[in-house]
């Protein structure tokens, strides 16, 4: 049997439990009281069924895999496969679609004869598999039903198992952010075996091309990434905060101080929007229009070397998508000065921008730093309008008008095409998303440390 | 009052204050103040215009891509070349039938027979598509002569909407003297997916994928977020363990989003060997990415459920889950939904993580399951966007309108929710 | 409306000395003592409850126009009030606040403004200095006037009204720089001083009438906000001082305060008095008795009596001016 209808087995076995103890309850409340509703004593006894087999089939669903491999390559036809890997894997990949009735054929002639020992395979370990679940099945229902009693709490039994069940969820976070950074380093840590660290995080040239194949003659990779770091900055970091700080701080401070109620009511939505909008619309519009615009203004004023992928144009862009993340943390700074301070301000005959210039904020200094410092991040991680709108050059320059690359950009284009997993090329892409995943965290942790420090000094 | 020698300044008060040096420095600082207000209006007003010069370009340029030029193509197929028994595309296999015909050569000499030498490449694949329709929809066609409205291959699109090249121009010049071109709603652009002629693409495909990865994405966060939310808020002590938890997820909900596609191809392709580019696959790297924001507004929302609630329903015997899951929740549910919304809004327009984990492939066809290839709408934008042809760049930014609808359509619901059924306790 | 009881005409007018002793008595040394002011006060004066006061001449048949409650007792020609607020009404959109309220503020004296809360006490003062222009949707009608001029009027420049009607709020709210640049503040952006060391000047003055300076001299570049509650008032009555203002309106500037710390205000309101016009608000009324020479009771919107402390606190006209002093509500 598959496991598919193990799986329905122990469904249809739980459901049997949960109608029995339902009705079992029932009879018992007829004569005295319960401790839990029946639907309690239902639900603890369909849980009890159904959890520990269910967790036996997530376990075994890949290990099955691995047996059935084991068990095909150790028959007669499976000895006889060639020894190289890739050409393995592809025969072994047609031989299980073909016994799953998947495909019709495959390319390879050995996949044919392979076939029917997966299908027999598959049927053997599926059958263990299967009725070992079945077996869990029933032991948890008859754990369950025997301990119905009147007195029986089912309800704190239920209630167990959803608190272990919120519990799991909360810990996905946590595996989730030990899987980024396990997997990263993982990687990252095959790639400084092939290429040194020093070189990487120093080194001034970037230009990744290694051999695909081992007679090939091709050029060393050259694997520095200072410039995909200083592209990074120059865009995100200088010239896309040269637009949205001053754009984000103003406004911030123009729809806290200055504007009416109703207008603020539909202005600040205004800003949100600009956050909203997908990255990839504000790339093509760089890339459309801005680019364009940059370079033709470049070549204007003289610069010859400006360039249609220019720093300039995605900075501004990504300038103008930021402004929403400076501005919204700016305004809840801002608002958070107590008006006591401001009045005392006023009271002293001070005019409103006198105020906000020289008590409002710097008094909201440290929750505005803290925004800009997300902002930044925020900046630094983003993609596509980097894709699309800077260059693929690894160009260490301190000119606007010319063409950058950043860490973001090298992932995609790493990563895009043939993956070999363990070219130094591939692995690249995985050191360089470990330097961006810590430098974002320490932005980040910095950021709202400072924050929470302001939030405290007014609450 | 006081005398000059106990005042404070320089000249006596009430005189001071109407000196000339003080008015003008008075005058100085109101000027300072409008300066300064009208710095802070401009700013948003720069803001505003920025968006709005954002939409009007993209808008201006992708109408167009909604419109399509149609020429009346006089046919004859009783004459033509072509072997189509009319009862076939009567029955099931209707499709079948006109995929092994080569309709492209007999649009290409009813053409020419038409217009002229010239004209043979006039009609494209969506013309061909568009025929096939209509012989399915009146396979009397097959017997008699007609002339048929077909939509005209995108090198005369783009002529006969801007500029193009000189052939397709006077093709464009000689149509528009016979009165044989008109324009007309592109219907294909939101039926078709993507395809090699500029003129037959279109996004279903693509909205489609984004669909099903958006599904996938809300009914793995969707829960998890809730139920992440409920534990941190309502049960979790405080300890190291549960502050971890809380930095965990305070930190995932900044982390670039192209490192959860890294993370997508490390352990959902390479080892656990899901399939390439399926919406599975998307919709558990947008899950992961999506979980932290619904925990956050999760939080909050259970936050602002006021402690009387709950007192109120312990103090009737109920217990300590039963309060959360019959009270708690319940009543912070349009703060959770709004959050959610937002974030599959923010899910939906995601490129990057999708572009890791090899969502960029050719979908010619709409996915039928959630384990084949397909694509998404940001996506497919990306990679109209890489294309040479001109006549891409308004399929592009058409397809940044419905991408901008469906966005716009998301938030305005979000907004609407909150508006409707958050309370203000 | 509040029936007009005749001031002055049948009272037996004592004698200034008299007087003077009196007040003595009952308040303790002062510095500068209100009978000695010229423009005399010791026309018309009430003769204080609870003496004899020494033999009182024949009543003197004089027929003064009959004052308005706001105004002071002595309608006798002599210095013209500091700020003199005529029928004013505040509206907070529809709601009314304050009702028609006239009164008249006098320099070198302390004024007080009792009252239950809620009763608009704070809401006038504010007018004084139209601190209300700051709350969206607050409405000022009636006639304010500073040394005669309109406060409200467009030829007043409300950044130099505020600087020359200073403020001190109930919660101190310094800000959040050193002490020194507190003090700096008000001189530095309206350009009193041309020099630092001037600044300096005015720093170590202003301080110093605020009873600050021995306390924080040696610490002038520490944060304000690192005092104690006692002595963050006092900086920010020495931040109002720096400025030079001629009246100074204090909105309850003790009731955040201990009662050591309090006391050390009442003590500094007393010195201010000579050189400003105090207007103080107050929900305590045993400190407007020892604070205060004149006295002004609100209730729900309305200015209900005002007078000389004494007499407010010991024979008030009016009858809920009696209940609230006897406790009856609060």
């Amino acid at each position: 049997m598959t496991l598919a209808l193990a799986l329905a087995g122990v469904l249809a076995v739980a459901a049997l439990a949960a109608w029995l103890g339902y009705t079992r309850a029932r009879g018992m409340r007829r004569e005295g009281r319960l401790h839990s509703l029946p639907a309690y004593h239902a639900l603890y006894a369909a849980i009890w069924t159904a959890a520990p087999a269910l967790l036996f089939l997530a376990i075994w669903a890949p290990v099955q895999g691995g047996l059935v491999e084991q068990a095909v390559l150790a028959t007669p036809e499976g000895r006889a496969l060639p020894e190289f890997a890739m050409q393995r894997e592809a025969i072994l990949l047609e031989a299980r679609e073909i016994a799953r009735g998947e495909r019709e054929a495959g390319f390879n002639p050995e996949s044919t004869g392979l076939a029917p020992r997966f299908a027999e395979a598959e049927g053997r370990f599926g059958a263990i598999g299967g009725g070992i679940a079945l077996l869990i099945a029933l032991a948890g229902a008859l754990a369950a039903l025997r301990r119905s009693a009147p007195e029986f709490r089912a309800r704190s039994g239920v209630e167990r198992w959803v608190m272990a069940l919120l519990v799991a969820a909360s810990l996905i976070a946590i595996l989730t952010t030990l899987g980024i950074l396990l997997s990263l380093m993982f990687e990252s840590l095959r790639f400084f075996s092939m290429v040194p660290p020093g070189d990487f995080l120093f080194g001034t040239q970037w230009s990744p091309q290694m051999a695909m194949r081992a007679d090939q003659a091709g050029s060393s990779g050259a694997f520095g990434s200072v410039p995909l770091f200083w592209g990074t900055i120059f865009i995100g970091a200088i010239i896309a905060m040269i637009v949205a700080i001053p754009l984000g701080l103003m406004s911030a401070i123009y729809l806290t101080q200055y504007a009416h109620a109703r207008v603020r009511a539909w202005m600040k939505p205004l800003l949100e929007i600009l956050a909203g909008v997908p990255t990839v619309v504000y790339g093509y519009f760089a890339a459309l229009t801005v680019a364009p615009a940059v370079r033709d203004f470049g070549i204007g004023i003289g610069i010859s070397s400006a360039s249609s992928e220019s720093a300039l144009a995605a900075g501004l862009v990504m300038g103008i998508m930021i402004i929403p993340f400076v501005s919204s943390m700016a305004d809840d700074s801002i608002a958070a000065v107590p008006q006591a301070m401001r009045d005392g301000s006023l009271a002293m005959g001070a005019t409103k921008s006198e105020t906000i210039r020289k008590v409002v904020l710097p008094a909201a200094l440290p929750g505005v730093v803290g925004g800009v410092l997300l902002a930044v991040s925020r900046a630094i991680g983003e993609t596509m309008i980097v894709v699309m709108a800077a260059g693929l050059a690894a160009n260490l320059t301190a000119n606007p008008f010319e063409s950058v690359t950043t860490v973001t950009t090298q992932i995609v284009q790493l990563l895009t095409g043939d993956q070999e997993f363990d070219s130094p090329k591939t692995l690249a892409a995985f050191a360089l998303g470990l330097a961006l995943f810590l430098i974002t965290l320490v932005l980040n942790l910095i950021a709202l440390s400072f924050v929470r420090r302001y939030r405290e000094q007014y609450e | 009052m006081s005398s000059a020698p106990d005042s404070l300044a320089a000249t006596a008060a009430p005189s001071r204050w109407t000196g000339d040096a003080m008015r003008s420095r008075v005058r100085k600082r109101y000027v300072a103040e409008r300066r300064f207000r009208a710095l802070g209006f401009a700013a948003v007003a720069l803001s505003g215009l920025f968006l709005a010069f954002l939409l009007i370009t993209m808008a201006s340029r992708g109408l167009g891509g909604f419109t399509q030029h149609e020429a009346a193509l006089p046919v004859d197929f009783a004459r033509s070349d072509l072997m189509i028994d009319p009862a076939a595309l009567r029955g099931p296999q209707a499709r079948e039938t006109l995929a092994a015909v080569d309709l492209e050569s007999a649009l290409s000499q009813a053409a020419t027979a038409a217009f002229g030498a010239e004209a043979g490449e006039m009609f494209g694949g969506a013309a061909v598509r568009a025929l096939g329709e209509k012989l399915i929809a009146d396979p009397g066609l097959l017997e008699r002569r007609d002339t048929l409205w077909l939509p005209v291959a995108s090198a005369i699109d783009v002529a006969a909407k801007h500029d193009g090249a000189e052939a397709a121009e006077r093709m464009v010049e000689q149509l528009q003297a016979r009165g044989a071109i008109r324009r007309s709603f592109n219907a294909g652009f939101l039926s078709a997916s993507d395809a090699t002629d500029p003129s037959a693409v279109g996004v279903w495909g693509a909205l489609k994928g984004s669909f099903l990865t958006i599904l996938v994405t809300m009914m793995l966060a969707f829960p998890v977020g809730v139920l992440a939310a409920v534990y941190l808020e309502e049960f979790a002590p405080r300890n190291r363990w549960t502050d971890a938890i809380e930095v965990s997820i305070n930190n995932l909900a900044a982390v670039p989003s192209i490192i959860f596609g890294l993370l997508g191809l490390a352990v959902f392709l390479n080892v656990m060997h899901l399939p390439r580019s399926a919406p599975l696959v998307g919709g558990l790297t947008l899950a992961l990415m999506t979980m932290p924001v619904i925990v956050i507004a999760g939080r909050n929302a259970i936050k602002s459920v006021p402690p009387s609630i709950r007192d109120a329903a312990l103090g009737i015997g109920a217990s300590k889950m039963q309060v959360v899951f019959h009270h708690v929740l319940p009543l912070a549910l349009p703060g959770i939904l709004t959050g959610t919304i937002i974030g599959m809004a923010r899910a939906l327009g995601e490129t990057a993580p999708l572009l890791m984990i090899g969502m960029r492939a050719f979908i010619a066809a709409p996915p039928t399951g959630f384990t084949e290839p397909a694509t998404v709408l940001p996506v497919q934008i990306f990679l109209w966007s890489d294309e040479v042809d001109r006549a891409f760049v308004e399929k592009t930014s058409a397809a940044i309108i419905v991408l901008l609808v469906f966005m716009l359509l998301m938030n305005g619901l979000a907004i609407y929710l909150r508006n409707r059924f958050e309370r203000r306790w | 409306m509040k029936e007009k009881m005749p001031l002055t005409s049948t009272t037996p007018v004592p004698s200034p000395s008299a007087a003077i002793a009196a007040d003595a008595q009952r308040r303790g040394p002062s510095t500068v003592d209100e009978a000695a002011l010229p423009g005399g006060h010791r026309a018309d004066e009430r003769e204080p409850v609870g003496g004899s006061l020494g033999a009182a001449p024949a009543p003197v048949a004089v027929a003064p126009p009959v004052p308005s409650p706001g105004e002071s007792p002595e309608a006798a020609p002599g210095r013209a009030p500091k700020m003199r607020a005529k029928s004013v009404s505040v509206f907070y959109g529809d709601n009314q606040a304050l009702k028609d309220v006239s009164i008249d503020i006098h320099e070198d004296r302390v004024t007080a403004f009792i009252g239950p809360s809620g009763c608009g006490k704070s809401t006038f003062l504010r007018t004084l200095n139209r601190m209300n222009d700051t709350i969206a949707g607050a409405r000022v009608t009636g006639n304010i006037e500073l040394d005669g001029q309109d406060i409200n009027s467009s030829a007043m420049d409300v950044v130099q009204l505020r600087a020359r009607v200073g403020m001190v709020f109930q919660k101190p709210n310094p800000f959040p720089k050193s002490i020194y640049e507190n003090v700096a503040y008000g001189p530095r952006i309206h350009g009193l001083s041309s020099s630092k060391a001037e600044l300096d000047q005015i720093v170590e003055k202003s301080l110093k009438r605020a009873g600050l300076w021995d306390e924080v001299k040696d610490r002038l570049q520490d944060s304000g906000t690192a005092l104690s509650g006692g002595q963050q008032q006092r900086l920010c009555i020495a931040r109002a001082i720096a400025v030079d203002p001629e009246v100074i309106l204090m909105d309850e500037p003790a009731s955040a305060l201990d009662p050591i710390a309090t006391a050390k205000i009442e003590e500094l309101i007393h010195e201010l008095r000579g050189r400003y016009a105090i207007v103080i608000v107050t929900h305590n009324m045993q400190q407007a008795a020892r604070v205060s020479q004149r006295t002004a009771f609100f209730h729900l919107g309305e200015m209900v009596e005002y007078g000389k402390t004494s007499e407010i606190f010991t024979n008030p006209r009016e009858r809920r001016t009696q209940d609230y002093i006897t406790g009856r509500y609060g």
